[in-house]
């Protein structure tokens, strides 16, 4: 089987996904077009040898409907024979499309593909897609379904993180983040998002809150308290008798933040990239996509990395470097107890909780942000993976060439 | 020819439909009712001389809803899924085809159709609403009292006439959901409020009033088949307005049914579904969600015993024929604690003259306070006027002589639960009271015959068991001692009756029926402590099973100081006799080395925050009672804790405690909230199959203790494939 290359990795600075935001008045298709354009400019990527596109959106629908992927090629001027699609793998998606473009490699179908995602929050806020997991009543009450808030906090309660477990966790990704900020950790990835006349009006992620202490994250109300009261929490709890009551830890502080952004990695065969001159910078060793209990729903993660590593021939204490979205800081400490994961090698350089998730695009920067830091500290071997909605984890592991 | 429907047409061409069902007092949705209005409605459609109809009722009331008696032994033949879909949307068929004289749509929006408009006189409930809501007016008689809902799901259906769907489609999807999923009616001018009903007159007007409109109408369109009709509020699976509401509704509906209660899902189903499509797909989606309840046991077992059954009993099936009714004037109520001053409350409420004893008058007084803070509630909240507050309350004299008992129709004693102290009141009121004047305990723990021996007559002595708080709690159990005769039974059922209470009638046993047998569903929630199972899972469990609290909660609320005595005296009594189970350690070691008796002292399983912050599991249960490494499943404890008060209560039958199996049913469930959805232990049993339940008990013995062990009855039943209840027999099995 061939194999799959990671040949560059871009992403957006994330801007509030809110009107003040500073990415609010840029359109989801510019944010993936200057992407592509990034890809094919940075690598003077001759684009008639990408064969696909394959772009992650949460909530295709509105301007971020009909294909968001074939239309930001169309748009970033690749050769009309670059097909796209778009997949929706909730929070994961960004790493499904990069997964996807390396199957499609791996495969031979494709010598070149990118995978990428592109969520404009501040445009086309969460469920604008509608769905009939919450909503229609057959499907609600069969699978116990809780908003993931509820979830989050049932993984705290049942594995008994408490509230100020989380809020370390939060504050050290503020703190980590800001480090890499000041440290320009970032800067390979990072392309500066302009307007329609060209000037730039993002250059760094900015929903950070380095200022972030115990004491101010102490003041914040768990956000889910009411949420759980209305019923939610007594659903979770006949999925998890076992559970007393829920024990609501997190809160806006603590949880991944709401933004705007995208993000493109392209992958491609060791011979088409010689062919156009490029040099790898790791190798896809595995992927692995997997369900699990849909009502805690964020365990996906912990039973995804087990099975990559297993395809991968490897143990968890194989890998060098973690990445795992920070959708719920319960979520990350539930999945180095479950791995045996020191905090030293998890999330090196803050996540979500400091630099936020833009739904779509998260799972490929931050495999980006991964391959970064392993080139930055010359280590070999990383991680990847996020929690997702209904119940699911992907992950991927990549080893630097 | 029409049995049901009586058929007139005025000089105006308006035809006047009154529904009058022969020989009963009220009219209800059966198969003859259905066939008549099918035929009159074609009729008005048919012949151009008729330019409209009014459909109103015979009787006081407008129409109470389908025949349930004919629901619960519906399904005799066989009938193929097409065939029962057939039926089940005949109804909607025929409401429809009224609605829309059964045009096609286009043509029904060009022409629109003959008007129907409802004259309705009196209340109109479950089928008899959706009539009203199908016709294109509705006149609706001026009385507050008079009750217009939708009350299906109360006995696990839904309404299966269009009501999931018209009614939404008038008030709104979260408005209908509130009505249909709880089943309040709404009063007229509610109705009216919220654009259901046009308009209000007094009774003897409604017919002429809908006749007017129907007259200076000469065609109409229901709203929703109008072009561009939009739901109030919203609907579909985009609505933003509506996809909160879903969201919402299906938790707290998980939340309050435990995932036990299928029609209450299936309404939210029905009014999700029905707001995607058009109005003739949505009934269609209303019949088959009817159908998948209707074919479901919980809405049979909810039908017989929490409608046919309470019915019959509240209407006097267990009193013995042959006695005159009597009504009880005054009451004369020993002892003014909690119990005796919940009874004279609800006496006093009825009507009665009541005498409240106590050993002093401040105790006395004490008693009656808990009159006047429920009067003073009621008054404050407009329920009761305040000269009728102080009508009833003037109905209750406090006293500590005995002598004023003279000249009382009826005795109830609530004093303490001392032998002694009952022994000395009993004489003292035989003392004084008239020479046929029945005396009855509420004795919840001394058996009736044993107490009736303090008393000259013990065929005039009697148990009357009330559940606390009186004045909220539906049922008495009323105990029969050796030698009770008829005539004080029946005096008593007419007590009953005349407190507006639900009664059954048990004989005489240790614990009676609800006592026993509830008391074995906290036990086994202790014993399974005492085993090493997860506190949280055991509570969890109960109420998923659809106990109202876990077994460990309302253990603290009755007091495990008093299952420690109780116990005790149990112990004592049996002797040798007596089955030891995991709960007496656990009991024993709560009361006396840890002292911890439950709410009352703040120390029970659950720990009572002095900040009035909510209860929680006491942290040192895992301490004392170490939770195992290996846990049941959820299931399996839920599976315990109703087989075990099914295996009591079948006992109780075998024992001859019971006297039939309706009675266990009633009891079971408003005695002391065996979970509803069950229909109670007997229906519990007939519905897992009788042979079912036997090996489920007997793996449950072999792993648990003889406790579980199934009555040699239940095994003789199951070998001759016998069931507690047969098609046509609500009433179900007699005690032998």
């Amino acid at each position: 089987m061939t194999e799959a290359f990671i040949y560059d990795a871009v992403r957006t600075p994330r801007g509030k996904g809110r009107a003040d935001g500073a990415l609010h008045e840029i359109t989801p298709i510019q944010l993936s077009t200057q992407m592509l354009e990034a890809v094919r400019d940075r690598n003077n990527l001759d684009t008639s040898l990408v064969d696909d596109v394959i772009l992650g959106c949460v909530s295709p629908v509105g301007e971020q409907g009909a294909d968001i992927a074939r239309v930001s090629a169309i748009n970033a001027g690749y050769a009309e024979t670059t097909a796209g699609f778009q997949v929706n793998r909730f929070c994961a998606s960004g790493l499904e499309a990069v997964n996807l473009a390396a199957a499609k490699v791996m495969s031979g179908e494709a010598d070149f593909a990118i995978g990428g995602g592109v969520e404009s929050m501040s445009r086309v806020p969460m469920g604008s897609d509608g769905g009939a997991w919450p909503v229609d009543p057959s499907v609600a009450f069969k699978s116990y379904f809780v908003p993931q808030g509820i979830s989050a906090d049932l993984i705290a309660t049942k594995y008994g993180y408490s509230r100020d477990d989380v809020d370390a966790y939060a504050v050290e990704s503020q703190i980590r983040a800001k480090k890499s900020w000041d440290e320009k950790r970032f800067t390979k990835s990072i392309v500066p998002v302009k307007d329609v006349i060209g000037m730039s009006v993002l250059a760094h992620d900015e929903f950070m809150r380095p200022e972030t202490t115990m004491q101010s994250l102490g003041a914040l109300k768990p956000s889910f308290a009411q949420m759980g009261e209305i019923g939610f929490d007594n659903v979770a709890l006949q999925r998890y008798p076992e559970v007393e009551r829920i024990n609501h830890v997190h809160h806006a502080g603590n949880s991944s933040g709401i933004v705007d952004g995208s993000a493109a990695v392209l992958v491609g065969s060791k011979d088409a990239g010689s062919k156009a001159g490029l040099k790898p910078r790791a190798r896809i060793r595995a992927m692995a996509s997997v369900g699990s209990e849909p009502t805690i729903m964020l365990t996906g993660p912990s039973f995804a990395a087990e099975k990559a590593l297993k395809k991968a021939g490897m143990k968890a204490s194989d890998i060098d470097l973690y990445e795992l979205n920070e959708a719920f800081a319960a979520v990350v400490l539930r999945f180095m107890e479950a791995l045996n994961v020191d905090h030293s090698i998890m999330n090196v350089n803050g996540g979500a909780i400091a630099m936020g998730h833009p739904l779509g695009a998260t799972g490929a920067m931050i495999l980006g942000t991964v391959l970064d830091e392993l080139e930055r500290t010359n280590k070999s071997t990383a991680l990847v993976t996020l929690c997702i909605g209904a119940g699911m984890g992907t992950a991927t592991i990549i080893e630097r060439i | 020819m029409s049995k049901t429907i009586r058929f007139e047409v005025d000089g105006d061409g308006i035809a006047l439909l009154t529904i009058d069902l022969p020989g009963v007092s009220m009219n209800v949705f059966n198969a003859d009712l259905i066939a008549d209005l099918d035929e009159a409605v074609d009729k008005v459609l048919g012949d151009a001389a008729i330019k409209g109809a009014v459909i109103t009722s015979g009787k006081p009331a407008f129409l109470a809803g389908a025949d349930l008696n004919m629901l619960a032994s519906s399904g005799d033949k066989p009938m193929t899924l097409e065939e029962e879909f057939e039926n089940a949307f005949r109804l909607n068929r025929i409401l429809r085809k009224l609605e829309t004289g059964g045009k096609p749509k286009k043509q029904l929006q060009l022409e629109g159709t003959k008007p129907f408009a409802a004259a309705v006189n009196g209340l109109a409930l479950g089928g008899g609403l959706e009539l009203v809501l199908a016709c294109h007016h509705r006149v609706v008689a001026d009385d507050p009292k008079l009750q217009l809902g939708l009350p299906e799901s109360q006995v696990g259906l839904l309404p299966g006439g269009g009501g999931t769907q018209r009614l939404p489609r008038l008030v709104g999807i979260q408005a209908a959901a509130q009505a249909i999923t709880t089943g309040a009616p709404y009063n007229p001018m509610t109705a009216m409020g919220l654009g259901i009903v046009q308009a209000v007159v007094p009774a003897d007007k409604v017919v002429e009033t809908a006749k007017e409109w129907v007259k200076k109408t000469p065609s109409v369109l229901a709203p929703w088949d109008k072009k561009g009709f939009k739901y109030p509020g919203g609907a579909g699976a985009m609505n933003p307005a509506a996809v909160q509401t879903f969201i919402g509704a299906n938790a707290m509906a998980q939340k309050q049914t435990q995932h036990n209660y299928p029609a209450i899902q299936a309404i939210l189903s029905c009014l999700y579904e029905g707001g995607v499509v058009d109005f003739d797909t949505a009934i269609r989606i209303e019949s088959k969600y009817f159908l998948k309840l209707l074919k479901n046991p919980v809405a049979g077992n909810m039908i017989r015993t929490l409608f046919i059954n309470k019915g019959a009993v509240e209407k006097g099936s267990l009193r013995p024929a042959g006695f005159e009714r009597k009504t009880i004037k005054k009451l004369g109520m020993l002892g003014a604690g909690m119990m005796g001053a919940g009874v004279a409350y609800v006496s006093a409420k009825a009507g009665m003259d009541v005498v409240l004893l106590d050993r002093d008058e401040a105790a006395a007084e004490k008693g009656k306070d808990y009159s006047r803070k429920l009067v003073e509630k009621g008054v404050s909240r407009g329920k009761v006027s305040k000269e009728k507050g102080e009508a009833l309350l003037a109905k209750i004299k406090t006293t500590s002589d005995y002598n004023d008992l003279a000249d009382c129709d009826l005795i109830i004693e609530a004093v303490f639960e001392d032998p002694s102290i009952k022994k000395d009141v009993t004489e003292k009121t035989e003392a004084v009271i008239g020479k046929d004047i029945v005396f009855a305990s509420n004795t919840s723990t001394l058996p009736i015959s044993g107490l009736a021996k303090n008393f000259t007559r013990p065929h005039q002595f009697i148990g009357i068991h009330f559940f606390s708080p009186v004045d909220k709690m539906p049922l008495v159990e009323i105990i029969l001692g050796e030698k009770t005769d008829d005539a004080t039974r029946a005096l008593a059922l007419d007590y009953v009756a005349q407190i507006k209470k639900t009664p059954i009638v048990v004989n005489d046993s240790r614990g009676f029926y609800t006592s026993r047998c509830f008391g074995t569903y906290v036990t086994e929630g202790y014993a399974m402590v005492q085993e090493g199972v997860n506190p949280a899972l055991i509570d969890n469990a109960g109420k998923m099973v659809g106990m109202p609290v876990g077994p460990l909660a309302v253990g603290d609320e009755v007091a495990i100081d008093l299952s420690y005595k109780i116990g005790k005296a149990t112990r004592e009594a049996l002797g040798s006799a007596y089955v030891g189970t995991p709960a007496d350690a656990f009991v024993e070691k709560m009361v006396v080395e840890l002292e911890r008796f439950g709410r009352k002292n703040g120390k029970g399983a659950y720990e009572y925050p002095a900040d009035g912050s909510p209860k929680h599991l006491w942290p040192g249960l895992a301490e004392h009672f170490p939770v195992a490494a290996e846990q049941p499943t959820v299931d399996e404890v839920k599976t315990r804790l109703l087989v075990r008060q099914a295996v009591e209560a079948a006992r109780c039958f075998e024992e001859g405690v019971l006297i039939d199996a309706s009675s266990g049913d009633i009891g079971a469930i408003f005695g002391w909230g065996f979970a509803p959805w069950t229909g109670g232990p007997f229906s519990y049993i007939d519905t897992m199959g009788v042979a079912n339940f036997v090996a489920v008990a007997e793996r449950l013995a072999q792993a648990y203790g003889s406790r579980f062990a199934p009555p040699k009855l239940l095994k003789d039943m199951a070998a001759k494939g016998e069931t507690f209840y047969k098609k046509g027999d609500p009433r179900g099995k007699l005690a032998a």
